[in-house]
């Protein structure tokens, strides 16, 4: 800590950090545009400019750009005097000279950080009257549109997208008064982060193209703290909606998870919640067609067919937890099956035994960036869990960046850091089963097949603690473990990443392996497990039996109802076998949001929430449990399955039962699970005597929004579930973080309002950060060791191990029904070893015929991934390979031109 | 009147060739330098006063001692002599690089001994194509001669060294711009500190040199700093390349005592002004410096008299403005230039210097109104020292504000005639 003296005030400050950093901690309005707390300080763009005094009696003073003056004790600097206050004005002035006057037309308009930075200058005159610089836009893929007129050239875009994210797509070009931030040709961003220029531009040069589509003002949106249901991290979103769709995702900062920033697959796949394919109305299939129900005829329908039956439940990984509780509730433990492949549950399963155990440290997803060596398991994270890699990318500069500190560089310091050490990365290690994006920071990286990733494992377990079991390896293998031991010993805090993506026990058990290894030695060692789903733990702790176990059963089934939860199981068991389990249940109630194959299976289909209309809980791949609300309540028969599921179960107490009933419910039933009481106020909160607006204080248009229909205005519909309401009336503060449904200040209508909710700026957010950890490390526990090493692979003649490729835009099932998520879904491929293709006399771009589960597949060849001799790969999750169940043997045959 | 840069430099447009440069005492600084440990050339280098030749006048013997020395210290260091030559009025370093190349190598390769440097860099503006060809072949002599590479001259100091041909921007002349464009990337300057002597070239310690500073240094290390201290006429050490152009009868380039008057180097060396044209004001150091007036004839011109004057002894070039010139056109094609070469990184200087520009262009043109001279003054406010990421603009606003300090007349005769007064 320090002391300092800011306007004449004193203020016992935070001694490593920068005064621009403490200015707005402190409340201070101070500008900035270059200056973003994950990217640092460069002072490029001067506009935080501030007179630093020498001592008590200097009163001239000197300007000092805040943002790279190090906080010293007993320093004395002034916001408000005339000197730094008149320079801040002329600099926007200096920036607006190109600047257009678009704001009435521009998509960022009412939330442009520039714009709130003039006012807050005070500028408003403008002296400059010559002609403006102009400049081509960009075509830049389906998400983000291209505004170059508007930059203001804070090169904050080119520092996230390049130095930060890894992307190589964009840069500046050209000199002086005429730079160009954009691709050096037109073309889709390539960057998997892309989405987050849209919150890093300060004004409106990057915006949401998927807005633009129906583009609605930030002050007219309804809003809601919601939690991303792309894959199993859990980041923190904000949605919005107007009449009834929902428009837009931002990010939610949680210093614990996502901090600021989300990937593409979270940012822009929720346009499928607008889709035409949405069930509107509870349906009911007759003679082959469905036709509308009510909501009461469906009930009493439901009511009558399964009453005093056996139901059979199937569950989701992607629906909340206490849809999948009540479901379970009325269907009975013994009949309740987790809506995922016996494969996939069992390491799901397993997974989350580990980090009940609790033997090392499972870090949240923010305090990965905060370790110093990795070794990643299996895992292609770029695309099975997109915002780990992110900050994995982040870990990989910390221990060159340990450099800086002994120099006295401070770690805000972004330029100085990264000119001294030059891009340095790692250590950082991969073993994949093909070249994944991540291998171009890897200090060394290798391809094999899942059982030889697993021995590696144990193989570096074996280094790190030699009572561990021996492998008898080949001298490559021995190198790169021994290499692997070496550079995780002598780091300080080592990370460990693996996951279930490649299906293999092995690889899970040999990643605890060496985390337990680590620990014993005395590292601050992390383990970092990834899953497949929004829910996949949540579910898991609730349910011990999977699909396959469903649909051996099923068999047996005679009159038996079957009812399915927000799970599509085509898209997880293969449909010969899917076919059969439905051919098994006269009567079969889905519940869902889409139409699918499943819902086209059904006897009753009732429409379900997605996360955007219903409330609900999920436990990360960290164990963290977290709240989405509701954004908006649709005026059709659209309602959340707990809802519905109350409704429906007979004789109980449950039909009348609020949010936080069904919640003490479910934690009565699994005391486990009673961290999820405490991870948001309840519904009975109040700021005062009021509740959480969901729409900002100056939100349009109310009465006139249905006059097309009734020119009454109507009124707004009531909110029983949760301290927040829809409308905009209600407490004006911060609310807790976890009802924090926009962000917003008085002068700062951008994003950046941020600054104004959080302790810090970059830390914790008041009030604590939202969600909670439902297990944690345990102390003296003692490390027992896995010790199923898998034998070494060897390839088949004439067969193939098929393994599964991941897409962040294709392979999660929801996102990639979004129209400009589509745009972006790969074709179907094969993958072949290069080695396997060449025997085979095959060339990439060839089509061969796959055998998939009894079915040949014409499939187009890719060559290049690094795959291992004797394995083969298909992309997981897009509809031509939907249903497969990775991974399995297989055979290709070329087509001949016949 | 000893002249040690100059005095040797052929008039045939050929340069000292190694054996030429050897017969009149070359390499014989080196000899004794690498017979000294590291830290007592630096002192010498320190004791002998040479200040930056650059323009900023900083004390090359201190700027080697921030080096960071010792065996766990950051490798391999690197020695850059910066022969960017861009400033406008300036054609000082070109006279060295073309004429005694060897001399300037010299001055590297003890000043990569005295800061322990493994490589050195003559980074050169794009446009000398001749110095280009006279550093390559000097290089090469070097290296022949035992003087570059393993083991030099039995010291078992090795030190290997190339030619970089910039690409041609002003900025480059800026140190840490010169390091980011030597890496390849965009000639943008960088943040201070940390500083180039602790995390330079590649992240690594390096020293950056001006040409004509690292001249001198052969000849500081065999002759002594008392020798150097000697050869000024004011306590800061050595001789100057002064230069001059403008209207003046013999515009030219001399090596003269540090410290020559103003009026001396115009009267004397220059010739005075050419027949018809009436002196009115001079930048002293090159395009980004103060004019310096009638009244300031006989300051002399060392860095800190300058300085007191108002101005910079910069390059210590003069570019002299007579009364038949416009002030305006010549400020406008000043500032045009620096607008063009700024990197466009930071925004007073990527946005206030073509604001200023076009002020001046409109002013030149008659298009002036009284409250663009406002405007301007702002400017120079604005691009203060300090208040921009590196001394491009606030050397751009030197000589505007001293116009408009001296010579506010001119623009407000522009303004109210609605010409140019000067057009004919």
């Amino acid at each position: 800590m320090a002391k300092v003296v800011i306007d004449n005030k004193m203020y016992e400050v935070n001694g490593s950090k920068n005064m621009l950093e403490i200015c707005l901690s402190l409340g201070l309005n101070l500008p900035y545009f270059c200056w973003h707390p994950e990217l640092g300080s460069v002072g490029a763009c001067r506009q935080c400019a501030v007179i630093k005094y020498k001592d008590k009696e200097d009163t001239k003073g000197k300007l000092v750009m805040a943002c790279l003056e190090p906080v010293a004790d007993n320093m004395r600097i002034s916001l408000e005097a005339d000197e730094a206050k008149q320079f801040r004005a002329g600099n926007v002035e200096a920036l607006m000279t190109n600047h257009p006057h678009d704001c009435p037309v521009c998509d960022e308009g009412g939330e442009c950080h520039l714009q709130d930075m003039t006012v807050m200058t005070g500028h408003n005159y403008r002296r400059y009257n010559f002609k403006k610089r102009t400049h081509t836009n960009q075509y830049l893929g389906p998400f983000i549109n291209h505004e170059m007129n508007r930059c203001i050239q804070c090169y904050r875009c080119v520092r996230f997208y390049k130095d930060y994210a890894g992307g190589k797509d964009l840069d500046v070009f050209g000199a002086h008064d005429d730079l160009y931030f954009g691709r050096h040709e037109e073309g889709v961003l390539e960057n998997e982060f892309s989405g987050n220029l849209l919150e890093v531009c300060p004004t409106g040069v990057f915006t949401d193209k998927t807005l633009r589509k129906h583009f609605t003002r930030k002050w007219d949106l309804t809003n809601a703290p919601s939690i991303c249901h792309g894959c199993a991290l859990g980041c923190n979103i904000i949605a919005s909606e107007r009449y009834g769709s929902i428009r837009r995702i931002l990010s939610r900062y949680n210093g614990d998870v996502n901090g600021y920033f989300l990937c593409d697959r979270g940012r822009f796949g929720y346009e499928y919640v607008n889709s035409e394919k949405r069930i509107q109305t509870p349906l009911k299939k007759q003679d082959g067609t469905f036709s509308q129900l009510t909501r009461e005829q469906v009930i009493q329908e439901i009511n009558a067919i399964t009453s005093g039956k056996k139901l059979i439940g199937i569950g989701s990984p992607k629906a909340s937890l206490e849809s999948n509780f009540l479901l379970r509730q009325w269907v009975g433990a013994e009949n309740f099956y987790a809506g995922m492949s016996n494969s996939e549950g069992k390491l799901v399963q397993l997974v989350l035994e580990i980090l009940k155990a609790g033997k090392v440290k499972t870090p949240s997803l923010n305090e990965v960036k905060e370790y110093d060596a990795v070794f990643i398991l299996g895992e292609d994270v770029t695309n099975t869990a997109p915002m780990l890699a992110l900050n994995l990318r982040q870990a990989a500069k910390n221990k060159p960046d340990q450099k800086a500190a002994a120099l006295d560089i401070p770690d805000w310091n972004d330029e100085g850091v990264r000119e001294l050490v030059q891009g340095a990365k790692g250590p950082f290690y991969i073993a994949s089963a093909h070249i994944t994006k991540l291998d171009e920071i890897a200090t060394q990286t290798c391809q094999l097949h899942p059982d030889d990733i697993a021995r590696l494992g144990y193989a570096v377990a074996n280094k790190i603690n030699g009572q561990l079991p021996v492998l008898d390896s080949d001298e490559g293998e021995e190198t790169l473990s021994q290499n692997i031991a070496k550079a995780m010993l002598a780091a300080k805090k080592p990370l460990i990443v693996a996951g279930i993506s490649l299906f293999n026990q092995s690889i899970i058990e040999s990643a605890a392996n060496v985390a337990s290894a680590l620990k014993e030695q005395g590292k601050d060692v992390g383990l970092v497990y990834i899953v497949p789903e929004v829910n996949s733990v949540g579910l898991t702790m609730i349910a011990d039996q999977f699909l396959d176990d469903a649909f051996e059963k099923a068999t047996q089934a005679e009159n038996d109802t079957l009812i399915i939860l927000e799970n599509d199981l085509y898209q997880r068991m293969d449909k010969n076998s899917t076919d059969a389990f439905f051919e098994n249940y006269k009567n079969n109630i889905t519940l869902d949001y889409l139409d699918n194959k499943t819902t086209q299976q059904a006897t009753y289909i009732l429409p379900a929430t997605t996360f955007a209309e219903g409330n609900g809980t999920v436990i990360n791949n960290e164990g963290r449990a977290q709240r989405f609300y509701q954004v908006y309540s649709p005026d059709n028969d659209v309602k959340s399955s707990w809802k519905w599921l109350q409704a429906m179960i007979p004789n109980t107490t449950s039909s009348c039962q609020s949010f936080d009933e069904v919640i003490k419910d479910l934690v009565d039933a699994f005391p486990e699970l009673k961290g999820i009481q405490e991870i948001a106020p309840s519904e009975h909160f109040r700021e005062g005597t009021q509740k959480i607006p969901r729409e900002p204080h100056r939100y349009s248009g109310r009465t006139a929004m249905h006059a097309d229909t009734e020119v009454s205005e109507h009124q707004p519909p009531s909110d029983t579930d949760s301290a927040l309401s829809f409308t905009m009336e209600g407490y004006a503060g911060i609310p807790p973080a976890a009802l924090t449904p926009f962000y917003w200040s008085p002068g700062w209508n951008s994003v950046q309002a941020i600054n104004k909710y959080q302790i810090e700026v970059g830390g914790a957010l008041h009030g604590g950060n939202p969600g909670k950890r439902l297990f944690e490390q345990k102390e003296n526990n003692k490390a027992d060791y896995f010790e199923n090493i898998p034998s070494q692979f060897s390839p088949k003649e004439g067969s193939w191990f098929l393994l599964p490729f991941y897409h962040i835009l294709g392979s999660d099932e929801l996102s990639a029904q979004s129209p400009a998520i589509k745009e972006r879904v790969p074709a179907p491929y094969v993958a072949l070893n290069d080695n396997d293709a060449s025997k085979a006399g095959i060339e990439e771009g060839d089509i061969i015929d796959v055998l998939v589960k009894e079915v040949n597949q014409k499939l187009t060849v890719k060559l290049n991934t690094g795959l291992p001799e004797g394995t083969i790969g298909l992309p997981k999750g897009l509809t031509a390979t939907a249903g497969i169940q990775f991974p399995f043997w297989t055979t290709f045959k070329k087509l001949t031109d016949e | 009147m000893e002249k040690p840069l100059t005095e040797h430099i052929k008039n045939d447009n050929t340069w000292l060739s190694l054996k030429e440069y050897k017969k009149v005492g070359g390499y014989e600084g080196l000899q004794k330098a690498l017979k000294l440990n590291p830290e007592e050339v630096t002192n010498i280098v320190k004791e002998s006063g040479l200040k930056g030749r650059g323009g900023a006048g900083f004390s090359t013997g201190t700027k080697w001692s921030f080096v960071p020395m010792g065996d766990d210290v950051p490798t391999p260091k690197y020695f850059i002599a910066n022969g960017d030559e861009m400033e406008p009025g300036s054609f000082k370093d070109r006279l060295l690089l073309e004429g005694n190349p060897h001399q300037l190598i010299e001055g590297m390769i003890i000043g990569s001994y005295a800061i322990q440097a493994r490589y050195s860099y003559v980074f050169l503006r794009w446009a000398y194509h001749h110095a280009a060809k006279a550093i390559s072949s000097a290089i090469q002599e070097a290296y022949e001669a035992g003087y570059l590479g393993q083991n030099i001259l039995g010291s078992k100091f090795n030190l290997d060294m190339s030619l970089h041909i910039s690409v041609g921007r002003y900025i480059c002349g800026e140190e840490t711009a010169l390091l980011n464009a030597l890496e390849g990337k965009r000639a943008n300057p960088r943040t201070k500190p940390p500083f180039p002597v602790v995390s330079g070239l590649f992240g690594k310690p390096t020293v950056v040199n001006n040409v004509e500073t690292l001249n001198n240094i052969p000849h500081i290390l065999n002759k002594g700093a008392e020798w150097f201290k000697g050869l000024s006429k004011t306590d800061e050490g050595g001789t100057k390349l002064y230069g001059a152009s403008g209207r003046v009868k013999k515009p030219g380039l001399w090596e003269l005592p540090l410290g020559t008057t103003l009026r001396e180097l115009l009267e004397v060396h220059a010739g005075g002004m050419q027949d018809g044209y009436k002196f009115k004001g001079v930048l002293p150091g090159g395009g980004s410096t103060d004019f310096l007036t009638e009244e300031h004839l006989d300051v002399p011109m060392d860095y800190a008299s300058v300085g007191k004057a108002g101005s910079r002894l910069g390059t210590g070039t003069l570019i002299v403005l007579d009364d038949k010139t416009c002030t305006v056109g010549m400020l406008q094609n000043l500032e045009q230039f620096f607008a063009q070469e700024s990197c466009g990184w930071c925004t007073p200087c990527r946005e206030g210097l073509p604001w200023t520009a076009k002020l001046l262009d409109a002013i030149e043109k008659g298009k002036g109104k009284m409250e663009d001279l406002d405007t301007l003054t702002f400017q120079t406010h604005y691009m203060a020292p300090g208040n921009t990421y590196c001394a491009l603009a606030p050397g751009a606003m030197e000589p505007l504000q001293s116009a408009l300090k001296y010579f506010k007349t001119d623009f407000e005769k522009h303004i109210h005639e609605h010409k140019c007064p000067w057009e004919q």
